[in-house]
Parts: C-alpha cells; structure tokens; sequence
C-alpha cells in the first residue's frame, strides 16, 4: 500500500467527492485562494472553480447555517471551519439547528452535511488557539462525531461522512497532518461506530481518539519494555461510539486507562470510564483511570504547555499503579 | 385551503383573490383566538406567541409568492404557516402535542414544518434562522429551481450577530432572499427605542447594500404589492431584497406575559389600525363584499377552526416508544 500523509489522505477524499457528486461543494474561511489553512483543499478552487470552492467572510455561524440550509435545499456541503476554537462561534447553528431539524421537524428535514476543524495543543498557540472540544460536540444527539488518528481513517472516514445523511463533525488533530501511514488508492468507507485495536495487548487497556492514540502508542512502547503488554484503541468515532470493542477490550485486559487531551474535569474520558463500569464492573480489577488535559486554560511557554498535556511517561505511571 | 393561483400586480387582484386575503387574515385571527382559549384549558403547552395583529404582514407577503417559494419563520409562526396554507388540524394537533401534529408533536407551537408546502420551519432562536435562509438559497440558485426564500423575523433580531453575518453574506453572494422584519417595536417586552442605535431597521440593511424600505405592515395589499417588487427584484438575479413592515401585536408577547412594559393607550391606538377591519371596510366600500358575506365568511371559518380542535382533540399522542425515532434521518439519501 501507498504511503500518504494524513492531509493528503483527506485530499484524497475530498477531491474524490467534489468529481462524483455535482451537489457536493466546499466552504469555509480560507480554503480556496489561500489553500486552507492546514492546506487540505490547496489547490482545489484552481480545480473545481469558486462556486465549489468557496472562500466565505469569516463569520463562522452564517457559514455554519448556510451549509446547513445548503443541505436542507438539496446540496452536500462540506463546511470547513479553520479550528475548532472558531467553532463556538458556530455552536448556536450546530447545536440548536443541525442536529435538531430532524427530530424538530418530525423526520421532514434533514442536515447531510460535513464540518471539518482543525483541534489540539502543541505548537503553543496559547489558551484561545488550543482546544480539543471532541467530547462538547460528542454530547449532542442528532451529530455524529469522526476522530481520525490514522492517515486511514482520515481517508475511509471522510468517505462515509459524505455517505451519511446526517451532520458529521469530523475533527482532525493538527498534530497528525503531516504524519504518514499506509492508505490504499481505491476508494473505501470505514464505518462510524466501528474502533479499531491499534496494538493488541493483554495487561491493560489503552483508550484513546485523534491525536491521543499517539500517546498510547508511545506509552505502550516504554512499557513493552517492562513486560507490560498494553493493548491500544483507536476509536475513530466519538459518536457512535463503539462501547463493544472497549468492553471486550477489558474482559480480556481487566484494566483500563483513558487518554484524552481535553480538560479533565466533566470530559468525555468520564463518559467512557462509567460505561466500562456500567457494562463490565465485574471484569476491573482496578478502577478505570484517566490521563487527561490540566484542568487550566493552555498556557504559551513550551514547559508549561507540555505540562497540560497528557504525556506517555503520566499514562505509564498511571499503568504502573493499576497493576 | 385555496391558493392565489396567479400573481398579479395588486391593483389587477380580483375580487376573490382579494376576498381570500381577507379569508386568510380572518383565519389566523379566529385560529390564535381559539389557541389562547385551548392554551387557558390547559390543552396546549409550553410558550404560545399569538401572531394577533400582525395577520396583513404574512398573508400579504405570502400571497405575492410562488407555492414552492421557501419560507422560514421566527417562533411567532403559527400565521405565516396557515397563509401558506398548512392544514390548520395538523397545525392545532402541533399545538396540543399530538402524533397527528405537522412536527409529529416533536416541535410545537414554535416549531412548525411542512416541507410539502416549502414551509422550513418556525425557528425559535432568535435570528438563528437567518444563515439558514443563506443556504437555501445558495441551493436554490445552484440549482436553478427558480425558487426564492423569504425570511421573517422580529426586530428583536436584528442586534443579533447573525443578522449581521446573513445579510453581509447574502448581499456579497447576491442570494434570492427576501427578509422580512417583522417590525412590533418591542423583542419581548423591552421597547426597540432603548435598546437600537438605529430604529429604523430598514436603513441597516442599507449598510449592507441591500435595497431596503419600510411598510406599512397593517395594510395587506401594501405587504402584497412590496413583496412582489421584492421578489421580482430576486428573481431578476439582483440579489436579496430588505422589508421593514411596521406592525403591532394585540396580545403579549407569550401567554405568560402580563404586558407591564407598554401603554394601554399604545395599544388601544393601533387597534385602531387594526388590519382586518381596515381592509374589510375597504372592500365594503369597493363593493366587494358585503355584512352578509363577511358573516358567511366567518361562520365558514368558525367551522375550520372547531374542526381544528375537534381534530387535535380526537387525535392519538406520540406513542413514547417513538421517542427515538427521528433523531438521525431515516429516509432516502437526497443525491442518492
């Protein structure tokens, strides 16, 4: 298989859907003279032309609302909103419109439509520019909610989020883009719902999304090392989510650690960790831990900001006290 | 219900084209007269916004409109639906929660859909529902469907971001979008006066470069003849088209509004503008029609409205293990 990067994987998939669907079409701050930000669509306005690649003013709720209405009029957009952070701008149209026209208009409307953002920490951007809002957006019913981590799933999730009929936030970690893994040509579809065992493992498991499933990564390394076989999952979906492959995960581990780069306190790791004990209490032999963000806004200086950020040696330690 | 079929210029309306303007106004009237009497039995829930008094601004405006022409609307929506002529038992049942609801009793009396009639919504943020009038009309044009969108809202929407946003972003894309403002002079139950550096709202939308004018929203054929000006403006491909009609609502803002904010007297001289009884007594005095048939007219709507209720009350609720279902969309995929 082909080496791609994470944003040429996208590329990939996004060009794929602009040649076989006239109604798809692009839309966001930046995406068509200037390339896109994470220069996911470069090039594409040259390709396609400005009316499906389409630079907007940057009014993040209109852009929002006007895929959203976009879709309820017949087309698929794909609304692309530079970051996450920039998205609350936009959480009144996600939240009250998107995902509600459906149940709100009994089943007469629907929103099949796809929001991409950039999201994470690392490059000390300071607390604005530093979000990872994955589990605001995965609370909501009538959204799905994509978390790529391999140059794969950002390909074969990209492709079902424009098969699906509902809005899809698909969320990449700017930390990944230009990370390589092996993508095949041919067009594919990797379902929502669906994690994957990135690492199997036996002693404990790791649980993670996007850019935190490389901390996993890291952190089962060190602790092969020790003899501890840490078994690491990639979610790939927030919502759905896919409480099955973690649950036997954990028959088969008896542990489990969650690892997200979000504030710790009300997070999604907490969401996780109560449906592990809900549906396989008896199968701990230990509490499910979290390694989580710092419960701070992100501060600039480089220490500082790592200091925020769930590193692999805070998940190895954690491993080591649950075992 | 019967549509105006054709659309002519307003002084080409016929007699029954002008009749059915005054059927449709007397309607909304009788129809938020009985909700306010079903809300007091406890029948209906919720908040309810009774449209009492502003019946010229969306009869008007809609009866200038093709039938597949969008309309998206605020939660004050329960007039601008029957104009388009939603059923008015589905629109009661709506009210009273029912499974025979037009929202399958999912939205309420703020959330009215029928997308068999191009009526997108009653959205109850307010002015949430600008940008979405953006892309439906970005789609209608990409799709050369002819149709245009109308958007109406209240001045309480304009200090909203997204008026901003909408308006900017329809003017530079010259979407087909008539906006409609909803001029009551107060967003809830503070007065325009303290809270706009500009209250005429129209000459915002002339920031914008939107070709603006205020109405006369208690005159019908005024809201006919503009909306028809503006929409033939939109279909001409100039782009969105700004009305400010000037209105009044008779009743408070909800039910639960015991209207401490504003004048007895306030109120008393806008009844007096009252816009059924202005155009009744025009077409009185045109002639068109006469004590007897307007009496007719209204016992024919006694009977759609009693039949409303006796519809929504015999109707079956929800059935809760239907509580899921329609949070994701089940039916066909629309580029399939």
């Amino acid at each position: 298989m082909p080496e791609l990067t994470f944003r040429e994987a996208l590329r990939m998939s996004l060009r794929e859907e602009l040649l076989a669907n006239e109604r798809v079409f692009l839309m966001g701050e930046d995406i068509g003279a200037y390339g896109g930000s994470y220069a996911v669509t470069k090039g594409f306005q040259k390709e396609f032309g400005p009316e499906r690649v389409i630079d907007t003013p940057i009014s993040e709720s209109v852009i929002v609302g006007c895929g959203i209405g976009a879709a309820m009029g017949g087309l698929r957009p794909m609304v692309e909103l530079m970051t996450i952070n920039f998205s609350l701008l936009a959480f009144d149209q996600i939240v009250n419109n998107a995902s509600k026209l459906c149940y709100m208009s009994g089943g007469q409307i629907h929103v099949p439509m796809v929001i991409r953002m950039a999201s994470g920490a690392g490059s000390q951007l300071s607390s604005q520019h530093s979000h990872s809002l994955e589990g605001w957006y995965a609370h909501i019913p009538g959204i799905k909610v994509a978390v790529p981590y391999t140059p794969y799933d950002a390909r074969g999730l990209l492709k079902t989020a424009f098969r699906d009929d509902n809005p899809v936030i698909f969320i990449e970690h700017t930390a990944l883009y230009a990370r390589k893994g092996e993508v095949p040509d041919e067009a594919f579809d990797l379902p929502f719902g669906q994690a994957e065992v990135h690492r199997k493992g036996k002693d404990v498991t790791l649980i993670g999304y996007s850019g935190s499933v490389y901390q996993c990564v890291l952190a089962a390394e060190q602790l092969a090392q020790d003899g501890i076989e840490a078994e690491v999952l990639n979610l790939r979906t927030l919502r759905p989510l896919d409480i099955d492959t973690i649950v036997a995960s954990v028959r088969k581990t008896h542990r489990a650690v969650v690892v997200e780069d979000d504030w710790r306190f009300g997070g999604f790791a907490g969401e996780i960790a109560t449906l592990i004990m809900e549906q396989a209490f008896d199968e701990l032999d230990a509490p499910v831990a979290r390694v989580c963000g710092a419960d701070v806004p992100m501060p600039y200086a480089k220490q500082l900001e790592q200091a925020a950020l769930p590193q692999p040696s805070d998940i190895v330690a954690v491993v080591r006290g649950l075992i | 219900m019967t549509q105006i079929a054709d659309k002519p210029k307003v002084e080409e309306l016929s007699k029954e084209q002008r009749i059915e303007l005054l059927r449709q106004m007397l309607l909304i009237r009788r129809f938020e007269e009985k909700a306010a009497e079903m809300y007091a039995k406890r029948k209906i829930a919720g908040f309810l916004h009774l449209y009492t008094g502003e019946e010229a601004v969306g009869v008007g405006a809609i009866a200038a409109l093709n039938d597949d022409d969008h309309i998206l609307t605020h939660y004050r929506d329960h007039g601008h639906a029957l104009a388009r002529g939603v059923e008015p038992g589905r629109i009661m049942a709506e009210l009273f929660g029912k499974a025979t609801g037009v929202s399958l009793g999912r939205g309420g009396s703020m959330h009215l859909f029928d997308t068999s009639r191009s009526f997108m919504g009653g959205y109850a943020i307010v002015a949430g529902h600008l940008p979405l009038a953006c892309g439906l009309a970005l789609a209608n044009m990409r799709l050369r469907n002819g149709r245009i969108v109308l958007c109406v809202f209240g001045d309480g929407a304009v200090n909203e971001g997204e008026f901003h946003e909408a308006l900017n972003l329809a003017s530079v894309w010259k979407l087909p979008i008539i906006f409609l403002c909803e001029n009551n002079f107060f967003g809830m139950g503070t007065d325009i006066r303290y809270v706009s550096a500009v209250i005429e709202v129209y000459k915002r939308a002339q920031a914008y470069a939107i070709p603006a004018e205020q109405i006369d929203g208690m005159n019908v054929l005024e809201m006919y003849d503009a909306t028809q000006r503006a929409a033939d403006h939109l279909r001409a491909g100039y782009g969105p088209y700004f009305l400010e009609a000037i209105t009044y609502r008779f009743r408070g803002h909800s039910m639960a509004d015991p209207e401490l904010y504003r004048d007895k007297g306030e109120l008393e001289e806008w009844r007096r503008l009252d816009p059924i009884t202005q155009f009744r007594s025009q077409l009185e005095t045109q002639g068109v029609i006469d004590e007897p048939a307007v009496a007719q007219l209204q016992s024919e709507i006694e009977d759609v409205v009693n039949e409303a209720v006796r519809f929504a009350e015999e109707s079956p609720d929800p059935q809760v293990e239907s509580l899921y279902d329609h949070v994701y969309w089940q039916g066909d995929s629309h580029d399939a």
